[in-house]
């Protein structure tokens, strides 16, 4: 078992450095092979682990591979655990990541990066890995930020395109900003507990006092609120977009923005017991799924939709973790990254053939040339609307459920209406690009349909994102030995029946409606004239309702003119006058004193002299000073000084 | 009168400070030789004196070593003085700056 | 008080004849003078009871070193005024009295109230010479036998340093001679 442990987590990592030792030579495609094979094998060591978990019901696998820290208390292990929850992560990582290696063979072909792309993107899984597999939350924050560089590194991956660069500068610093609250909250977990294994401190979590656990609560969750792009900090992730596709698959989409919803899924027994915060998690959770999907309607930007569906998702996830069904937004979590990261794939695809075009507007009627990413962009987005019996159905109705059962109406509303936006948006997408006259042409585009192999390695996710639904009942008998689970149940058949056909029809019109809006020959490329362009809510949604300007204006500005200013004034002025200063007085002293070298024999007996006098005075005045300290220090205290 | 040990350190002090001016003064490599062995000198009666005052005869030898030393050191000097006129055809010091910074 | 006398009469002696040494523009008056004042300071050591040692100044300096002086002064131009330096005499004056005074300060300050007057005979009955060669010969042999190695390496090394061309007087040589001896040397030097 222990075995399948470090192959499970150190086969990416391998990857990564073997990749890494080509990042300088031209593109290698059995680099790209050979990454995707140790991908894989970790892959195969994970669904190992899991089956001797789930069918064998073995206890979970907890080995601790070295001491990290020992200092006095403190003591940290780079210790690894493997239970239901780790083991459910890991398995969604290592399964999209094979399948994105694979799929970045085909679409990174031409890139003179190819080499370096996979470096990068393995040591991506190998930090992921980490992050879900510690058994201490100082290991997770070491897989937190390991995660955090990779993506920086993938985002800014075309790093001569002046855009790619800013927008990781961008998430790297709204992610620091964010890790510093998680910093506090995993102090303070330690200067509570006195331990940051989880077991320990989940133990002393018991006794502590509500505030304090309030506090702890609240800042691991602004930690999470970076990671998972969580509104105020939820800019990144659309200017994320930048990165390669598959990488917006990988770490935008199924695994790196589901840490923060991980971190709370694995401390429930924290937030169990703080349900205020839980609410507030939730109640922002429903905010932003409403509000990312709002965004989402308008957007004409292909990826950066599917960015706002994420965030929506994830605003999903939230709501379910905060009203205690942890188990149900880790299930929403695992289906999702299948169907989300599905499509992306599709998207990239439709870029590959659209010569990274992203205007859906720009393009319609691929589906003839483009049958079989038609057919997955269809199904993920039946999924992501969840539409019956795709995998987005089960994990997203079950939410609804839960909202329901908890009682919280309000919640439950914004969540619905939510569903229905979700619908509206994924298949105006859909219809765009699809659907209707073929655009493109007036552009000059010849689309082609992607490469074989990666169609078949997307296979996969598109069956996930099918059947996903059918582990439901699997999946909750294994998690409900270690998050206290229990299945939401409305209390009266009829109401059940009710909302979940109803929630069926309403998501059904939205789609219906968008087919009908958008499918048809009389689409045109906007050009900003027409009324709808020129509302109100249209420009308040496309422009992200101004947040960005907003944090440009009054947060990066100010923030640069006083950076200025102090570089200006105090950093020129004071720190580097005083150090050119010292240095001006030692190369001026020996300039001056540069004379006293004349090489004349007479002048340094001279000097030599004159050294002799001041030591002979220096002697006197010691010797003075020794013989009369006593009247010295009489004289020194009657004028106050010592 | 007595003449006591500070007497012989006071005349040792004014002889060396005398030595000192002629190093400082003198040009003429020669007799910047003649003040250093004044300063040696002075150091002896120092020596001398402090060995007699103090009962000690450990004064006398270093005075004694000091003589050893002066003597080789006006071998080896006016050998090497010798060597430097073969080669320039003066003793000045002034012609002595090989050394400057 | 016949000591006080001939203390006084020494050092106003020596005094002068140094300072005849360091302010002279002759050569040969400073050497003679030099010479002199080493005799004057014999007296000295005459006088503290340190005969040998007295002695050894006479015949080691007077004898010895001045002799050398006056050999090695017949290589170089003699005859001709010492060129004084240029520049501010009133600074090494200064200096050298300053140094004198603080010397004189140290010595003098802790021995104030004790100035050592009393004269302890070393070992009654027994010469200073013998004294001298007693301790030499125990408590300093070693050091002595280095100092005697010292003048050996000492004496070979003047009579390298100087004896070398002793045939040849590049004072009296012409340039091309000079020249001629010069490129001879770098031969030497190449082969």
């Amino acid at each position: 078992m222990e075995t399948l442990l470090y192959i499970a987590l150190f086969a990416p990592l391998v990857s990564s450095m073997f990749s890494a030792l080509f990042t300088t030579t031209p593109k290698k495609t059995f680099v790209g092979v050979i990454a995707s094979l140790l991908i894989f094998t970790s892959f195969v060591s994970s669904s190992l682990l899991l089956a001797l978990i789930v069918v064998n019901g073995s206890a979970p696998v907890h080995v601790e591979m070295m001491t990290w820290m020992a200092t006095g208390d403190l003591y940290i292990p780079f210790g690894f655990i493997v239970d239901e929850v780790s083991v459910t992560m890991m398995m969604v990582v290592t399964l999209v990541s094979t399948i994105v290696h694979i799929y970045s063979i085909g679409y990174m072909d031409h890139d003179k990066g190819f080499n370096r792309f996979f470096a990068w993107l393995s040591a991506f899984v190998f930090s992921m890995m980490v992050l879900v597999m510690s058994d201490n939350y100082a290991g997770l924050f070491i897989g937190w930020e390991g995660v955090g560089l990779c993506s920086w590194g993938l985002i800014g991956f075309w790093f001569h395109k002046e855009s790619a660069t800013w927008a990781a500068n961008e998430a790297f610093i709204m992610n620091r900003i964010a890790d510093l609250g998680m910093l506090i909250g995993i102090f303070l977990v330690y200067w509570n507990t006195g331990t940051l294994q989880y077991e320990g401190a989940f133990e002393a979590f018991q006794t502590l006092d509500t505030a304090t656990l309030t506090w702890i609560g609240i800042f691991l969750f602004i930690g999470a609120m970076g990671k998972s792009a969580q509104f105020p900090l939820h800019t990144w992730l659309a200017d994320a977009m930048e990165g390669p596709t598959p990488v917006s698959a990988l770490i935008h989409a199924a695994t790196m923005v589901t840490a923060g919803v991980y971190l709370v899924i694995r401390s429930n027994e924290l937030y169990s017991l703080i349900p205020n915060v839980g609410l507030f998690i939730a109640s922002l959770g429903a905010f932003v799924a409403l509000f990312a999907a709002s965004m989402a309607l308008v957007n004409r930007d292909m990826k950066r939709i599917i960015a706002y569906s994420t965030l929506s998702q994830l605003g999903y996830m939230f709501a379910a973790a905060g009203l205690g069904a942890y188990w149900v937004a880790l299930f929403h979590l695992m289906a999702h990254a299948f169907f989300k990261a599905l499509l992306f794939l599709g998207a990239g695809n439709v870029m590959h053939a659209m010569h990274d075009e992203l205007d859906p507007f720009k393009m319609g009627g691929l589906k003839k040339v483009m049958k079989w990413t038609w057919i997955m962009m269809t199904i993920a987005s039946l999924a992501l609307a969840g539409i019956f019996p795709f995998a987005g159905f089960f994990s997203k109705d079950t939410i609804l459920e839960a909202a329901f059962a908890e009682h919280h109406f309000v919640i439950y509303g914004v969540l619905l209406f939510t569903a229905g936006l979700t619908a509206f948006y994924s298949f105006r997408l859909v219809a765009l690009i699809f659907h209707g006259e073929e655009r493109y042409k007036i552009f000059g585009i010849h689309p082609h349909e992607a490469y074989r192999f990666m169609l078949v390695a997307m296979s996969p996710l598109l069956i996930l994102a099918m059947i996903a639904g059918v582990l439901q009942e699997p999946f909750f008998h294994m998690i409900e030995e270690i998050l206290s689970a229990h299945e939401y149940h409305i209390h009266s058949h009829t109401t059940l029946w009710i909302m979940l056909v109803g929630t069926q029809v309403f998501v059904a019109l939205a789609i219906l409606y968008a087919y009908k809006k958008y499918a048809n020959a009389f689409i045109k490329v906007p050009d900003g004239t027409s009324a709808i362009e020129n509302s109100f809510a249209y420009k308040l949604l496309y422009n992200q309702y101004y947040i960005p300007y907003f944090y440009e204006e009054y947060l990066v500005k100010p923030y640069k003119e006083i950076s200025d200013m102090f570089w200006n004034k105090v950093d020129m002025k004071i720190v580097d006058a005083s150090v050119d200063g010292i240095a001006g007085i030692i190369y001026g002293t020996g300039e001056k004193t540069r004379a006293m070298q004349s090489g004349n024999l007479s002048t340094m007996l001279k000097w030599m002299v004159v050294g002799l006098v001041v030591l002979l005075s220096l002697a006197v005045v010691f010797g003075l000073a020794a013989r009369y300290s006593d009247s010295i220090t009489v004289i020194l205290s009657g004028l106050g000084v010592m | 009168m007595e003449i006591g040990l500070n007497h012989y350190l006071v005349l040792s002090t004014i002889l060396f400070a005398i030595g000192l001016v002629g190093v400082m003064k003198r040009k003429n490599l020669l007799l910047l030789f003649f003040a250093t062995e004044i300063l040696l000198n002075s150091v002896n009666i120092a020596f001398a004196a402090i060995s007699h005052y103090y009962g000690d005869l450990t004064g006398q030898m270093f005075a004694f070593f000091v003589i050893a030393i002066a003597a080789s050191e006006v071998a080896v000097g006016l050998g090497l003085l010798i060597v430097w006129y073969k080669r320039h055809g003066n003793i000045d010091l002034e012609t002595m700056t090989s050394m400057r910074g | 008080m016949f000591e006080a006398v001939a203390f006084y009469l020494f050092a106003f002696l020596t005094i002068a004849m140094f300072f005849i040494t360091v302010t002279t523009s002759q050569a040969l008056y400073a050497l003679t003078a030099l010479a002199a004042g080493m005799i004057f300071i014999s007296a000295f050591f005459f006088i503290l009871g340190a005969d040998f040692l007295g002695a050894i100044q006479i015949i080691v300096y007077t004898g010895a070193v001045m002799a050398l002086y006056a050999f090695g002064m017949m290589f170089f131009d003699t005859t001709r005024e010492v060129k004084e330096k240029k520049g501010n005499k009133y600074i090494i004056v200064g200096l050298s009295t300053l140094a004198a005074v603080l010397i004189v300060v140290i010595f003098a300050a802790p021995m104030v109230s004790e100035n050592i007057v009393a004269l302890y005979p070393v070992i009654e009955g027994v010469g200073n010479t013998q004294l001298v060669g007693v301790i030499l010969f125990t408590k300093y042999l070693i050091p002595f036998e280095v100092a005697a190695i010292m003048l050996l390496v000492a004496m070979v090394a003047g009579i390298v340093l100087a004896g070398k061309k002793m045939d040849l007087s590049l004072t009296l040589m012409s340039a091309e001679e000079i020249e001629e001896i010069k490129k001879e040397k770098n031969k030497k030097v190449l082969s």
